[in-house]
């Protein structure tokens, strides 16, 4: 059957894309301007066989996403910057007891209450290093609707690949604006599931060392009587002070990560094959950055466009891959300077950097992109 | 040729606008063109002045915000005080009757002035769907997607039993766009 | 087979609660109840937060969940939301559920979710030492509270009770015989249970406040307890420092998940 087609706000393709990858459970606290993403939860989740919690804040909210996980429920959150803030330690949790979720960020103009409608980038740090303690993560940002749609899709497949919490990044333009979507009955993505046990509940082990870097997990509730807990643990799950055994397992946390950076990291260019001005942006910045892109190519000027899809794990081949035929790569952001550093980094003197930095809580003009673009042509 | 047309709607919050942006959107998409729509949130969303904004075109949009209206709808003044500060040339400006002009209009811009709201209130006895009527105005005096497509939009969107009012707004709008003496300012 | 054998977990033995430390009695108590209300072994899930009394999730040969400070009670909410099927049952200790944990505990309470809840009271933060909590009677010594406590405690059953938990009953780790009845009796009400198992910690709570050797704080918990049905014909003043134990409150309520079912049945059109 051909697709639907149909006018949808990100928030509400990124409910559609969680239902597609088998979303079954969902708790949340109220808050703008990610509001919308519970509000089509709770109505469409019973009609699926899933639940639905409203629960007292955002940190028990996180917490109930795990517990969820645990019985082997597909199951996430969705929150903005200062909600984001308060699910941090339990998103740590999920992280070093590789419970599988997807927690959304709706992005507004921030610190505090800040903005609560208007678009900003400010938690983009906040998404890598949020968290306590040393840690990988995988984030994703959607720039439209449409990718909004595929990349929830894709953050349940990562998340239950790698039995790791997933962070969506979107901003509030994003998030709120209406664009057309295709939504194909069956999703075009292949779903993916985590890895289950295949040994004897007598010799199962939720942290085995000897099954690759993603150990298979059980359900709670089929007899495996297993332990989990945010104390530092052996492949037996229970807890452990020895250096030799902590070591294996921070070690193996990063590597299920790191080693396999070409499967989880997604970019797109544009016009990138005789570039000599790269502009590199994300999110809905990403679209007035194409916009400015155009339009300096029609005055003759040789600009591209780098997006980062998967913006943690920092892409650092997308930067090398092109920093030596640049003369410049212009970096443009809704905060005052976060990845930009991080490309500062990666580009390691190779090629200089521009920064067009805005937060005032507007989408940063295509104009004033293309003005930085001539001035480093 | 990559056609790009950025459409503003404004009115008093509660009037509808933010629908009749959707509605246009859809209609566009029926079309078979892109369609983005956005629009204020927060308290200006709970009264006042409020905007729905929708840019359409024939290929894929990148930058998704209006900044230089060519369509611009105000049903009030105070949105119309509020919104039409950036106008681009050549702009169409579709106002209810009962607003008063500034001289500020870009040059060669086109007035549709017509009775809106009245025609709502009066003609159908519901005032409900001026932003219907409105809808109506604007696309007859813009062309901007055809009849038939604003119409099968309006009416997937409208509550079920209200398809024949709502029919009969987007009409009389047509008529009062067709009616209305357009000319340059 | 010893009920020990059976629902314990000897890799993890010996614990690491002190000796003479009443939170072996409450576990123990915990797990005769299990076996007593004949919960099925595999469908049986413990959550707990962090304190020496959550620690206890990790002795029990159950699918067991250690998870964050204060934040047992919605991460069982989850488990227990996402398969109702599922027995859950959630340790916790004062400081844990009361203080860093006290909204979701009340929250626990109003939506009168499936869960049972046992709080091992030893009036003080062991983990960390000896810091005052919520659950500290006035006028007590801890590390934060130097010169006497001048913090006001709760009283955790009346706050559950009118919460809207629908079962809600204390003991004492002094009255360990009749403490897995009161359980028992929690895990059966179908709605969220609070028992209070009053123990005692005297490593920092006995020793600061010189109340003597384990044996004579759980002489005091035998001396100042008073049955439910004998304080009824006390005055309040004669009950000032008593503790009422036994069962405090037994009512019905819809349960959450239960309404949750009927209104995806109603949705489905199959009701």
């Amino acid at each position: 059957m051909s697709p639907t087609v149909k006018l949808l706000q990100g928030n509400e393709a990124c409910v559609e894309g969680a239902l597609a990858a088998g979303v079954k459970f969902f708790a949340g606290y109220p808050i703008t301007p990610s509001t919308e993403i519970a509000e089509l939860l709770a109505e469409r989740l019973p009609l699926v066989g899933g639940r639905f919690m409203q629960m007292e804040d955002e940190i028990a909210s996180m917490a109930a996403v795990i517990g969820a996980s645990l019985t082997g429920t597909k199951a996430m959150t969705a929150t903005s910057g200062p909600g984001f803030s308060l699910k941090q330690e339990n998103l740590g949790f999920a992280i070093f007891t590789e419970i599988p979720c997807v927690v959304v960020n709706v992005m507004r103009g921030g610190p505090s209450t800040g903005l609560p409608t208007s678009p900003a980038q400010g938690d983009v740090m906040q998404a890598r290093w949020g968290t306590h303690g040393d840690h990988p993560v995988i984030a994703v940002y959607p720039a439209s609707v449409p990718e909004a749609y595929e990349l929830t899709i894709k953050a349940f497949n990562l998340s239950e690949k790698y039995r790791t919490p997933v962070i969506m990044l979107m901003d509030e333009v994003v998030g709120h604006m209406r664009e057309k979507v295709e939504l194909p009955d069956v999703p075009q993505i292949p779903i993916e599931e985590r890895p289950r046990p295949t040994v004897s509940k007598e010799n199962y082990l939720p942290y085995d060392n000897n099954q690759g870097d993603v150990p298979p997990l059980a359900n709670f509730g089929d007899g495996y009587h297993f332990h989990v807990t945010g104390l530092t643990h052996d492949q037996t799950g229970f807890p452990t002070s020895a250096p030799a055994k902590a070591k294996v397992l921070y070690e193996r946390l990063h590597r299920k990560i790191e080693n396999n950076l070409d499967d989880i990291l997604m970019w797109e260019t544009k016009d990138m094959e005789d570039a000599e001005i790269g502009v590199l942006a994300y999110g809905s910045t990403a679209r007035s950055a194409a916009r400015a892109v155009s339009l300096a190519r029609e005055q003759g000027i040789k600009a591209g466009l780098m997006r980062p899809i998967t913006i943690w794990p920092f892409p650092e081949k997308l930067i090398t891959q092109y920093a030596s035929q640049l003369k410049s790569l212009v970096v443009a952001e809704m905060n005052l300077g976060q990845y930009v550093n991080e490309v500062e980094r990666a580009a390691q003197g190779q090629v200089p950097i521009k920064r067009v930095l805005q937060a005032n809580g507007e989408l940063i003009r295509p104009d004033t992109i293309l003005q930085a673009i001539m001035e480093v042509k | 040729m990559v056609e790009r047309h950025e459409v503003r709607l404004s009115g008093s919050g509660g009037q509808g606008m933010l629908l009749a942006g959707i509605i246009l959107a859809e209609a566009a998409i029926l079309a078979d063109k892109n369609a983005v729509q956005s629009q204020s949130y927060g308290p200006e969303a709970r009264g006042g002045a409020s905007r729905s904004e929708v840019v359409i075109s024939n290929t894929d949009i990148d930058y998704p915000k209006v900044t230089q209206p060519e369509i611009f709808m105000a049903l009030t003044q105070e949105a119309y005080n509020k919104y039409h500060h950036d106008l681009g040339p050549n702009a169409l400006l579709v106002v209810d009757e009962s607003l008063s002009l500034t001289d500020d209009l870009p040059e060669k811009s086109r007035v549709v002035r017509v009775p809106i709201i009245e025609s709502a209130t009066e003609t159908l006895k519901r005032p409900i769907v001026a932003n219907i009527v409105a809808l109506g105005v604007l696309v007859g005096a813009s062309s901007i997607v055809e009849h038939e497509f604003i119409e099968k939009a309006v009416l997937n969107r409208v509550p079920r039993g209200t398809e024949e009012l709502n029919r009969r707004a987007l009409d009389l709008g047509f008529q009062l766009a067709a009616g209305a003496v357009g000319g340059n300012k | 087979m010893m009920l020990a054998e059976k629902y314990l977990r000897d890799a993890m033995m010996p614990h690491m609660w002190c000796p003479g430390c009443g939170h072996g009695i409450i576990l123990q108590a915990v797990i005769r109840a299990i076996d007593k209300a004949g919960l099925e072994h595999d469908k049986t899930v413990i959550v707990s937060g962090i304190g020496c009394s959550s620690r206890a999730s990790g002795y029990m040969n159950f699918d067991t969940l250690h998870t964050t400070h204060g934040r047992a009670l919605p991460f069982a909410s989850g488990i227990k939301m996402a398969n109702p099927d599922l027995n859950v049952i959630v340790l916790t200790g004062d400081g844990d559920a009361l203080a860093i944990g006290g909204n979701h505990f009340i929250h626990a309470c109003r939506r009168n979710i499936d869960i049972t809840t046992v709080i091992f009271n030893n009036s003080i933060y062991g983990m960390t030492s000896g810091q005052y909590s919520p659950m500290t009677p006035v006028g007590q010594f801890a590390t934060t509270s130097p010169y006497g406590n001048i913090d006001r405690n709760f009283d955790v059953c009346e706050l559950a009770k009118s919460a809207g938990a629908t079962y809600v009953a204390r003991s004492t780790a002094y009255h360990a015989p009749s403490m897995p009845d009161l359980i028992v009796k929690a895990i059966n009400n179908k709605g969220f249970s609070v028992v209070e198992a009053v123990g005692q910690c005297p490593t920092y709570y006995g020793r600061r406040n010189k109340l003597g050797s384990p044996v004579d704080m759980l002489n005091w918990q035998k001396e100042h307890a008073v049955n439910v049905a004998a304080a009824a014909h006390l005055t309040p003043e004669q009950l000032a420092d008593k503790l009422i134990i036994g069962e405090l409150h037994n009512s019905s309520a819809p349960e959450f998940t239960e309404k949750y079912d009927q209104l995806v049945a109603r949705l489905q059109g199959r009701e």
